[in-house]
């Protein structure tokens, strides 16, 4: 980065140059560093999550395994899911919109710097806190360790009396803290589409990307904001004896499930819509044609945003709602399901009449459709409350979420940061290291995640440390544990790409997909400052506009 | 024709305005803290009468009059010191934002003295039952934000007796008295629950 | 059609439904969701199946679209550098993979809501068999209240013939934190919730043993929590229930254990029926020799698995809240020999 722009830092006296890279990082407000930042240290918890998950799988392979004890195992799962969510999902969006937004819509920064950088740090704060639990929660008792009651924490398992030491509060305070760095983005990227948007950027020729974007902050505005009450409410119970979920005082233990799930339901849409952002760019472009149905993609994210927020308690159709709450929860879930497949319609529509590339952007793209379609597929099977009577918190549940995170966000991901990386760091990545990348990756995720369906069907619960022999469960985690080996290496090509390609990468130059966006228009990496002059523009493909005069988007809007 | 003019196109509509970025990042903020409010507001409804012991809020709760019309009032003191801004009478807006400032501390210390009262004499605490529960947290929290405003408004005050505060700042004092109101709307809602629907 | 046609029919579909994977099929040991043996599973499990085949179906169609685009559309070497058509939408098009969607999703309100009534809903009848469950960690309290038994994880229940309807009643509570009780080839699984009553029933159609564990993480040892529901033809349910209300047997040559049982702080936790044993935060003893096995399923109920559990509980399950008693191997011997007579 540092030798292709401007040097507006000043040299701090005669300190090494990491220093002064370092502390240039730790001051920054430009939204392009910090989005790198965001997704970098994603990246990282991202690889020690992995981790966690491997040694639980290694652990679950066989029948009666002592590889790790129970009490460590539930730590695993925990801090795997929670880092997961927290401390990879949430980062890697906000970094993603932090870079992207901006240049999309032809500004110089965000609307608030400052706070950009406050968002950062509330973030990575929290996330250093969380992981500090292994060292610190025992504290004086000696009880406790890192958090393990799982990444919902259900009460009353987290009340002082079932949940000793400090390892719960850790989950608490450290979410506390990067949620508000997770609201304060969302207020900023909202903020900066509407406030900063260039010249004749109306809200219809805004990037999809940058519709998606508000979107998802819009839904994290909503549902963030819950999570934050009851984790003040458990807070509150755990330290000053109040009876928010004490059930000997007559509180509801439900009511942390309800209060939970109302974020936690918006919670993974506000995860995966970014990824639906990415598709809605890069499929266009690599099929040489506008997204089909642009006014119905924006509709439709608004209503899956909307319904979204209705549709929490299907992941309590088990604690014994009355039949009406199961029927409207069901329906709700349903409903949800609809604006979704139109997107994956609309992104098959695109590809249809198209001229298809398969560089890496565009094979995480069809992984991605592949993989959500089933995703959503078996989401809907969980929406038929007695059917999820049976699969709920069983490995169905661990399979249907990790195809929609794993396969779904993470391969949007993927595919976003193989398009976007030349952009922001001038090279490109490798194309076969990346093709590598995709297929170890795709057949390590389908050798783990596909037989835990069948795991679920012959009745194996989630959460549990070990199993015993001849129920039928053998053969299936034997697989799920081997993919992780594909998994792994996978992950290993994609790191030395990044790394690799970041000096010895091929130029890429200001366009090397021939894309339409306005980040396109600008030099990779940008300066500091984005754009020489800021642009103005009469469509939503402006540089299809410039390339194509006689034939330009302007003409059908 | 170079790409900057290429990216230049005459643009439709001709004038280019955009909300303030102030006005947006202010709404957002007040729609993240109703949802805040909401699930608390939630909790202390879901919770009416089920007590398993005393004290209960017929006994002890007492209608806080006299601090909801100081509150509510505020809102029309910092909206006359808007204006008074906006027709750069320094007199009238040091006279109204002061009153504010004095109605709001008026507020947080009869909240203060209610709390007292109710902690000393029949000794509701935050885990005495379920109402100490949602009552001192649902009011805490309300409160908690009536401290942020005051510090926002009594920093203004100060700013502005320094001659920090220009007429181009008039957008701010807007956004810092629509936060003032969003704390007044609150409350609202917050006595029909406690003092009305939960007694 | 016959009933075995129709079982055969089931196997073969949970066979290709597990993709012809290879497990021991040892009936009852492998409790496939697709093998219901008890009404409300059976009602279940005809909506899963109705929900499979419309998954199944959207997914080929949308397969083969994908793979029909990526095969005809790709860019082929020989292409010019043109850009194809550029087509912004059609809204003729979006107005019928919306209409038919919704469709869909309608039939499936349909039958799911049609299957809550079914499950939820049912009228439980008066004689229904009533029992009460409390979820405790990391074991199963099993309490029937007409009948005046208290056990402990193993639910023994009456098979229900078909002329002779017999449907069990539970009643879900719990001591500590929510558990779940889960019995997959009886039932969807209802959870135990704290300070909340929660009611499932279950119909089993054949006598057997059938597995099931707790189905919500509820600490160290929930993996360990495992469920044995025991279908019993009624006769032999009468018996069960006969021997089980008889008080613990006396057996004289068991007194030194028997003392060394009520002098120690085992009583303070365990019940023994007839004795001053009336400790409720542990399984009732009274009649722990009748049981399959040790701990809810941690370890096969042998003479030499007892003595190793009473030995050092936490070894054969890491975390569950008997202690170790640090009791001598004397007596260890004495008090093997005296529960080995609760029969």
């Amino acid at each position: 980065m540092a030798a292709r722009e401007i040097a507006l830092t000043p040299r701090i006296g005669r300190l090494p140059a990491v220093a002064i890279r370092l502390h240039d990082l730790v001051v920054t407000t430009d939204h392009k560093k910090l989005g790198l930042m965001y997704i970098g240290a994603g990246l990282v918890f991202f690889v020690i999550a992995g981790s966690l998950a491997s040694v639980m799988r290694l652990q679950l392979a066989a029948p009666n395994n002592g590889a790790v004890s129970p009490q460590v195992f539930n730590r695993l799962f925990t801090m795997h899911g929670t880092t997961m969510v927290f401390l990879v999902g949430m980062p890697i969006i906000a970094g993603m919109m932090n870079y992207l937004v901006p240049l999309m819509i032809g500004a110089r920064d965000m609307a608030f710097p400052r706070l950009n950088a406050f968002g950062f740090w509330m973030f990575f704060f929290g996330g250093l806190l969380l992981y500090l639990s292994y060292l610190a929660a025992p504290g004086i008792t000696g009880a406790g360790s890192a958090p393990d009651v799982g990444w919902f924490a259900y009460s009353p398992l987290t009340a002082r009396a079932f949940s000793r030491g400090h390892s719960t509060d850790y989950w608490t305070l450290s979410l506390l803290l990067s949620g508000v760095g997770s609201i304060v983005s969302a207020i900023n990227v909202i903020a900066t589409a509407v406030s900063l948007r260039c010249k004749g950027m109306t809200m219809m020729r805004l990037p999809l990307f940058v519709w998606l974007s508000i979107v998802t902050s819009f839904m994290i505005l909503l549902a963030l904001s819950p999570l934050s009450a009851a984790q003040v409410m458990l807070l509150l119970d755990r330290f000053l004896g109040a009876r928010f979920f004490d059930t000997q005082a007559g509180g509801s233990a439900v009511l942390w499930q309800h209060f939970f799930w109302i974020f936690g339901h918006p919670e993974v849409y506000i995860l995966i819509i970014p990824a639906f952002a990415c598709l809605s760019e890069i499929v266009p472009v690599f099929s040489r044609k506008p997204i089909f149905g642009y006014p119905i993609m924006v509709a439709a994210a608004v209503m899956i945003a909307f319904i979204s927020l209705g549709v929490w308690a299907h992941h309590m159709f088990t604690i014994g709602m009355t039949s009406m709450g199961n029927i409207f929860f069901a329906t709700s879930t349903f409903l949800v399901a609809v604006p979704t497949g139109i997107k994956i319609f609309n992104w098959l529509a695109t590809m249809y009449g198209g001229k298809l590339r398969f560089e890496p952007p565009m094979l995480f793209c069809i992984g991605f459709l592949f993989q959500f379609l089933i995703a959503g597929l078996t989401g809907v099977m969980l929406g038929v409350a007695p059917f999820d009577w049976q699969l709920h918190d069983s490995y169905f549940v661990v399979a249907h979420f990790h195809y929609t995170l794993v396969g779904g966000f993470l391969f949007g991901i993927f595919a976003g940061i193989y398009y976007w990386y030349p952009k922001a760091v001038g090279r490109m990545l490798d194309r076969r290291l990346g093709i590598w990348h995709f297929w170890l990756f795709a057949i390590g995720f389908h050798l783990t995640f596909d037989p835990q369906h069948f795991a679920g069907f012959l009745g194996m619960p989630r959460r549990i440390y070990t199993y015993e022999e001849g129920r039928g469960w053998e053969v299936y985690n034997m697989i799920s544990s081997v993919g992780v080996i594909a998994q792994v290496a996978g992950i290993m090509c994609f790191v030395v790409n990044l790394v690799r390609s970041y000096w010895k990468g091929e130029p890429a130059g200001e366009d090397p997909w021939d894309a339409w966006t306005l980040e396109w228009a600008t030099t990779s990496p940008p300066p500091e400052y984005n754009f020489e002059t800021l642009p103005a523009v009469r469509s939503s493909r402006p540089l299809w506009d410039l390339k194509h005069p006689e034939d330009p988007d302007w003409k059908y809007e | 024709m170079t790409k900057a003019d290429a990216l230049n196109p005459p643009v439709e509509p001709d004038d280019w305005r955009l909300p303030s970025r102030g006005v947006v990042a202010v709404v957002c903020l007040i729609v993240t803290e109703t949802a805040l409010f909401a699930i608390f507001v939630v909790a202390y409804l879901y919770y009416i009468g089920k007590s398993l012991g005393g004290p209960y809020p017929s006994e002890v709760l007492e209608t806080p009059v006299i601090a909801t019309i100081c509150l509510l009032s505020s809102s029309l003191t910092i909206i006359l010191a808007e204006r008074a801004f906006e027709r750069a009478n320094a007199g009238g807006f040091r006279l109204w934002w002061a009153g504010t400032i004095v109605l709001g501390a008026v507020f947080l210390a009869l909240t203060a003295m209610e709390w007292f009262r109710l902690l000393t004499g029949p000794r509701l605490t935050i885990s005495a039952n379920l109402f100490g529960t949602t009552f001192y947290s649902l009011v805490g929290l309300h409160a908690s934000h009536v401290i942020v405003g005051l510090t926002l408004l009594t920093l203004t005050m100060i700013l502005f007796l320094l001659r920090r505060v220009r007429p181009a700042h008039g957008e701010r004092i807007k956004l810092i008295s629509w936060y003032w109101h969003f704390v007044d709307a609150v409350w609202v809602v917050v006595f029909t629950v406690v003092y009305v629907i939960g007694r | 059609m016959s009933p075995r046609i129709l079982l055969y029919g089931k196997r073969a579909l949970t066979h290709a439904l597990l993709a012809g994977a290879v497990y021991a099929v040892a009936t009852d040991q492998v409790t496939s969701i697709f093998e219901p043996l008890s009404t409300p599973a059976d009602s279940v499990y005809r909506a899963a199946l109705l929900a499979l085949a419309v998954c199944a179906a959207i997914f080929v169609t949308v397969v083969i679209l994908l793979i029909n685009a990526i095969v005809r559309y790709r860019h082929r070497p020989g292409d010019d550098a043109s850009e194809p058509p550029q087509i912004y939408g059609s809204n003729q098009i979006e107005l019928a993979w919306t209409v038919l969607p919704i469709l869909i999703v309608v039939v499936l309100i349909l039958v799911t809501a049609r299957t809550i009534a079914d499950v939820e809903d049912y009228p439980q009848p008066p004689d229904a068999l009533k029992v009460t469950v409390v979820g405790r960690q990391w074991w199963w309290e099993f309490r029937y209240p007409d009948l005046g038994i208290i056990t402990a994880n193993e639910l023994h229940v009456p098979v229900s013939e078909s002329g002779r309807r017999q449907i069990t009643s539970l009643t879900l509570e719990s001591a500590d934190v929510i558990h779940s009780f889960w019995a997959p080839q009886l039932a969807g699984k209802t959870d135990l919730i704290p300070n909340r009553v929660n009611r499932m029933w279950i119909e089993p159609k054949q006598a057997g043993t059938y597995l099931g564990n707790c189905a919500e993480y509820c600490g160290t040892q929930h993996a360990k929590m495992r469920l044995r529901v025991i279908a019993h033809p009624p006769e032999e349910f009468a018996n069960w229930v006969e021997s089980q209300r008889r008080p613990a047997a006396e057996d004289p040559q068991a007194s030194a254990g028997r003392a060394i049982f009520f002098s120690t702080s085992c009583v303070n936790c365990h019940a023994i029926q007839g004795t001053s044993a009336k400790g409720t935060f542990g399984p009732d003893l009274t009649h722990l020799m009748s049981r399959q096995t040790l701990g809810s399923g941690a370890a096969p109920n042998t003479p030499e698995k007892l003595r190793a559990w009473v030995r050092n509980p936490q070894a054969i399950k890491e975390g569950c809240l008997m202690p170790d008693m640090q009791l001598s191997d004397q007596e260890l011997d004495q008090i093997s020999a005296y529960l080995l007579t609760l029969k």
